[in-house]
């Protein structure tokens, strides 16, 4: 197998993992506050179209980027609003928010598909990226790819250091102690819930903006899910996290890996190698069912209303 | 100075759908008493104690600290005023250190997490209760967890300890060595306010003692002057009768048999039970002290079914193996359960009584051919509720909304109307108002006497004293001996709940007794 | 302010009430979304809900849209009383067509009286075989379930376009991605003439009245209700949590694949990559609306199937795009959700005058 190979399949890996980076790091900080999203798949959705329709009428990257954050803030508030102020069923909450978001998406993209965008440049680091085979995996991406990575040092700081990641931590496993002992539950999980919101919102947008860069209804394709389990697979540990993302990064471009080693299989198939690669994690993950209760911050999903 | 009170509530009112929890309630602590607060379960003692504590706000009310009126909205404010308590279910956080834990609470005042640690060290030890701060919360006992809670209060400047039923959760060993924390406390002239429903804690311990009923103060005494039976009576009311006498039974042959039960712990919080050996005899009451959290979840369990241990062969029923059996097979066999949690596990909350009625009765004749014989099951219900006095507006309210007390004597009658051979409680009387616990007390007795084996689980040591034929103790997934109450003294029992199952001293009750429990102690370890 | 105050009692009047002020508050919104678009609301109301059932024909091709809908809504409702939140309706649906087309197209020349049966079974063993996966994951593997269903929807998808681009596509059909015509024997016979209603329509009824007399009448209905609402007390009486779940699993299965073999026997006659605009989504929030139980499904069914035409509508005579129905869907599924918090909890307006504060309870 060649080298150039090789860096382009690293190259590729991470470009695709960032979104799934980027959505799992939002959601599993969301997660260790007790409060399970599962509409990342319709936020997602939404920060690409606002995103991709931002950009087109200003042609400007940062405001796409802007504008997919606050579009995917403003879908987690809705869900914050039901299941948090209202106590919905999150699972349903989530649900629903997949579903307006995938509605709602198509309709807002549905006179932007296939119009063009200009790309967004590579933020190449000239000295670095001639490194060989690690080279412009690492120093030749974009600028999103290197944020996500400052994210995720940033996260990973504040939960290891700072007290208030303790309070996160602690909210997550027992709001009713928490609020006894007189900590802001709501404003914590708020709090959580539009970090969650602000990461898939612009995981949409890198997507529509950055990595395709266009809009197609829909073209989130299952990500937002992904990085559900990518957060179960990290076992609520944000190093974890990259791990998992760069590796089903790597499930997702599994036909440019076909196509370079000239493998005859049919596209469908492929395209199904993500699912698939999210399935059999899920099983190695989910063998031992006490091990991933350890983790598992211990009220989430649960509803939890203040009695006063 | 002298004329100011620590602590002055007055006239405090709260009301909760459907109950009024506190009425009109006063409450006045001077500077370095303890003071009891006293009342059955449900009296409103919790209620008044988190409206103090700003978890809950007062309907109306007042309350006055060190002379001035305050409001407290919030635990903080109630922190910043020098007002600690420590809750019945503790508030701390399993995954957290000690010192992460306290960090918590204190906000700002921590500093940093090293020098805290110090602090926590230094203060433990003060007082008596040494903690190591490193250590995560889910490592801990159920005392040093308590010991947590405590030294975190008096990390703040504090002027008043609130402790919920401290020592419900301790041995008696540990409940002597609290009592001198507190009044080594009291002494630096900071305030105790105890609650409690045991009135022979109350005497030794409490300078003064306001007593609650049905959320109201029925009266205030000094407990060294008083007899427990007048307290009792400030307690409970004029019509009803405080306690019933039993009668021992010697019992038949053995139904349930363990020998040499051993299990491995799964989950980080579990215990594993160590070479279990232990026989419930029909027509006898077999009672198991010990603290939360010792095993005794996991030998119900076993017991029960709800967790199968492969390969075990250690336990009979009616000399047949049944570890293998699943909890249906086991019930088909004569099986009863009654669980510690009443909602959520002994009833669906959100079903009404019929189909909670249904839910372990299927057996009795209320299936036919897979289809729900429906007047059937409505018969049972309305016969449980007639029988057993449950309070109720109807056979269609869901098992949510009844009373704790009123819950548990429909789950233990649909258990009892099943006319089981083995009847497995947990927490029999928990939470339960003193009628209900006579009838719940009563009616184990009576299937006692109808041949049944019964074992019940319990952290109320004068419940198991009262009903139990033969009573031992549970610590770290082990089993003491079993002794006919009358020759087990207290004191023996508490260092088996503390883990000492030592050659068991020689009773000073009569000597027939003895001889009698020798016998029976015997029996049950073959 | 407004505060919620928990019942003592889940309140069963709100539990009727909270889907149709969902619907209620959908069409309000409705009204607001199409005034913002620039449309004449009344018009607009009018060519969504309206126009599509105005005659004999809309109404039968209402039915036609509800028959999928509605055979798998019924089944995830089971799921859902049993708290399996398997959202896997969609990719057993499509599998099931799978299936169904590839015994179909065994029988392309036959006229056997088999065919029919054979083929809506062998898309109820598509069903099942997706759901059974999925119930091995979750129930023998610990996976948890949405994640699972969800997968099975993406790799079902992509099951079904491997298909049609590939062993299933019509060797004489110009390289188009569908598989050949069905032969008149496994089509679904039509109900009305002049109309597209077809057998699938009795199907529906025959599901509903099997799965109202489970839920409500038998001893295993009684123990899936347990189960969902409290699995602890389930352990506790003894009840088989796992064979349960199981069961619910691929009976939703089977229902979900008879819907997709329905489609391609009774509408389309083919597999085509379009079968389905997400009818197995839709189901999700068809359950909730009809508060899991059959008749009020059947109902919720109807509405849906009635969105979707309104989508198809609106599209044709005022310019919109065929999404909107979409946003419909996720607003219902918002507004009941949000509703719903009324069966819980009470609601109390609190208004805070200084020196007196009053509470008006509703």
């Amino acid at each position: 197998m060649d080298i150039d190979l090789v860096t382009n399949i690293l190259y590729a890996m991470i470009m695709t993992g960032t979104p799934l980076l980027l959505v799992a790091l939002g959601e599993m900080v969301c997660e260790k506050s007790g409060v399970l999203n599962l509409g990342q798949e319709g936020m997602m959705l939404m920060g690409a179209v606002a995103g991709f329709i931002a950009m087109y009428h200003t042609d400007n990257h940062f405001i796409g980027f802007i504008a997919a954050i606050l579009v995917g803030i403003a879908m987690s508030l809705l869900f914050a609003f039901i299941a948090l102020n209202l106590n919905a069923n999150q699972v349903a909450a989530g649900l629903a928010l997949t579903i307006f978001g995938t509605g709602l998406s198509a309709f807002l993209g549905n006179d932007y598909e296939g119009k063009q965008i200009a790309v967004l440049p590579s933020l190449s680091i000239d000295a670095l990226q001639s490194i060989p085979l690690i080279g412009k995996p690492l120093f030749g991406q974009n600028a999103i790819v290197y944020l996500s990575w400052i994210l995720v040092i940033v996260v990973y700081l504040f939960f290891r250091y700072h007290r208030q990641g303790l309070s996160v931590r602690a909210v997550g496993e027992d709001p009713s102690v928490a609020s006894n002992l007189g900590l802001p539950v709501m404003f914590i999980r708020y709090l959580s819930v539009i970090f969650g919101g602000a990461m898939a919102g612009l995981a949409g947008g890198y997507l529509s903006i950055a990595y395709t860069p266009m809009w197609t209804e829909g073209m989130v394709s299952g990500k937002g899910w992904i990085a559900l389990t990518l957060v179960v697979f990290a076992s609520w540990r944000i190093e974890r996290i990259i791990l998992g993302a760069y590796l089903f990064g790597f499930a997702s471009i599994m036909h440019l890996v076909a196509q370079g080693l000239n493998w005859d299989v049919s596209s469908n198939l492929l395209a199904m190698m993500p699912y698939v690669a999210t399935l059999v994690v899920l099983v190695m993950l989910s063998r031992d069912k006490q091990r991933l209760k350890l983790f598992e911050p211990m009220a989430l999903g649960k509803p939890w209303h203040r009695s006063s | 100075m002298s004329n100011v009170k620590r602590l002055a509530m007055q006239g405090i009112t709260k009301e909760y759908p459907g109950c009024k929890a506190n009425d009109q309630v006063f409450l006045d602590i001077e500077h370095g008493e303890i003071h009891a607060l006293l009342g059955e379960n449900g009296a409103g003692k919790s209620t008044l104690m988190k409206m103090l504590y700003g978890v809950v706000k007062p309907d109306a009310g007042s309350i006055i600290w060190n002379g001035s009126p305050v409001s407290i909205d919030q635990p903080a404010i109630a922190r910043g005023l020098g007002i600690g308590m420590v809750f019945q279910h503790f508030s701390l956080f399993e995954t957290l250190t000690v010192t992460e834990n306290i960090a918590l609470v204190l906000g700002d005042q921590a500093g940093h997490l090293k020098t805290l640690a110090h602090r926590i060290k230094a203060t433990s030890e003060r007082y008596g209760m040494p903690l190591d701060p490193e250590r995560r919360i889910s490592s801990l006992s159920t005392g040093e967890r308590q010991r947590v809670e405590i030294v975190r209060c008096l990390l703040l400047d504090l002027q008043l300890l609130i402790l919920d039923e401290p020592t419900s959760v301790l041995t008696p060993q540990e409940v002597q060595d609290l009592f001198k924390t507190l009044k080594k406390l009291t002494k630096e002239g900071c305030s105790v306010l105890f609650i409690s429903h045991k009135l022979h804690e109350v005497t030794e311990l409490c300078d003064s003692a306001t007593i609650l009923r049905a959320g109201k103060v029925t009266g205030h005494c000094i407990p060294k002057n008083e007899t427990s039976e007048s307290i009792a009576r400030m307690m409970v009311g004029d019509d009803i009768a405080i306690s019933n006498e039993c009668k021992r039974a010697l019992g038949g042959d053995v139904f349930a048999s363990i020998e040499g039960l051993s299990t491995q712990s799964i989950g980080q919080f579990d215990i594993a039970l160590k070479n279990i050996n232990l026989q419930v005899k029909q027509g006898e009451i077999v009672g198991i002290a010990g603290i939360a959290g010792n095993g005794q979840e996991e030998l119900l369990k076993a017991l029960s079914g709800e967790e199968i241990h492969r390969n075990s062969q250690a336990i009979k029923f009616a000399g047949q193996f049944v570890d293998q059996l699943s909890p249906l097979k086991r019930r088909r066999l004569g099986l009863a359960f009654v669980p510690e949690d009443r909602l959520g596990r002994g009833a669906v909350p959100d079903l009404d009584l019929c189909d909670n009625a249904l839910l372990t009765s299927f057996d009795s004749g209320l299936v036919q051919n897979g289809f729900l014989k429906k007047s059937k099951i409505v018969q049972l219900a309305d016969k449980i509720i007639k029988q057993y006095k449950v309070k109720t507006p109807g056979n269609h309210t869901s098992a949510a909304s009844l009373s704790g007390g009123n819950l548990q004597k429909f789950i233990v009658g649909r258990e009892i109307d099943q006319e089981p051979k083995f009847l497995l409680m947990s927490h029999p009387t928990w939470g339960v108002d003193i009628g209900a616990q006579v009838a719940i007390h009563d009616a184990i007795l009576q299937l006692r006497d109808r041949g049944c084996a019964i074992l019940i689980i319990s952290e109320d040591l004068d419940e198991l004293y009262k009903i139990s034929d033969r009573l031992g103790a549970i610590c770290d997934g082990s089993v003491s001996d079993f002794l006919v109450p009358e020759v087990l003294p207290l004191v023996k029992l508490g260092q088996w709940m503390a883990g000492d199952f030592g050659p068991s001293t020689e009773p000073k009750t009569a000597t027939t007794a003895a001889t009698k429990t020798v016998e029976i102690g015997a029996t049950s370890h073959d | 302010m407004i505060k919620l105050t928990p019942r003592a009692q889940a309140s069963a009047k709100w539990g009727y009430l909270s889907p149709v002020l969902a619907v209620f508050l959908t069409l309000i919104a409705a009204t607001v979304l199409f005034w913002g678009l620039g449309k004449d609301p009344q018009l607009a109301l009018y060519t969504f809900f309206i126009s599509p059932i105005e005659n004999w024909y809309g109404i039968t091709e209402l039915l036609v849209v509800a028959i999928p809908i509605l055979l798998c809504a019924y089944g995830l409702a089971l799921c859902y009383r049993a708290s399996i939140w398997n959202i896997g309706a969609e990719g057993q649906l499509l599998l099931g067509a799978v299936v169904a087309t590839t015994m179909a197209l065994k029988f392309v020349d036959s006229d056997s009286l088999w065919a029919m049966p054979l083929v809506l079974l062998a898309g109820m063993v598509g069903g099942m075989l997706c759901s059974g996966i999925s119930a091995f994951l979750n129930l023998r593997l610990n996976c948890n379930e949405t994640l699972v269903t969800i997968m099975m929807n993406y790799i079902a998808l992509n099951t079904l376009l491997w298909a049609v681009y590939g062993p299933l596509k019509d060797p004489s059909g110009y390289n188009f991605p569908e598989s050949a015509l069905f032969g008149d024997s496994s089509l679904l016979p039509i109900l009305f003439e002049g109309t597209r209603l077809h057998f699938g329509l009795l199907l529906v009824i025959l599901a509903l009245v099997i799965v109202w007399v489970f839920m409500s009448k038998t001893f295993l209905g009684f123990q899936i209700k347990v189960l969902g609402l409290d699995k602890p007390a389930a352990r506790m009486a003894g009840f088989k949590e796992k064979k349960l779940a199981a069961m619910v699993f691929l009976v939703s299965g089977a229902l979900a694949g008879l819907a997709g073999a329905v489609i391609v026997t009774g509408s389309t006659g083919q597999l085509i990559p379009a079968i389905s605009p997400g009818y197995g989504y839709s189901a999700i929030i068809v359950a909730f609306l009809g508060r899991l139980h059959p008749v009020g499904i059947t109902l919720a069914g109807l509405l849906i199937a009635l969105i979707f035409m309104g989508g198809e509508m609106s599209q044709m005579v005022l310019q919109l795009p065929r999404a909107i129905t979409g946003i419909l869907q996720g607003l219902i599924l918002f507004f009941l959700l949000s509703c719903d918090v009324l069966i819980r909890y009470r609601i109390v307006f609190t208004v805070k005058l200084p020196g007196f504060t009053a509470a008006a309870k509703h």
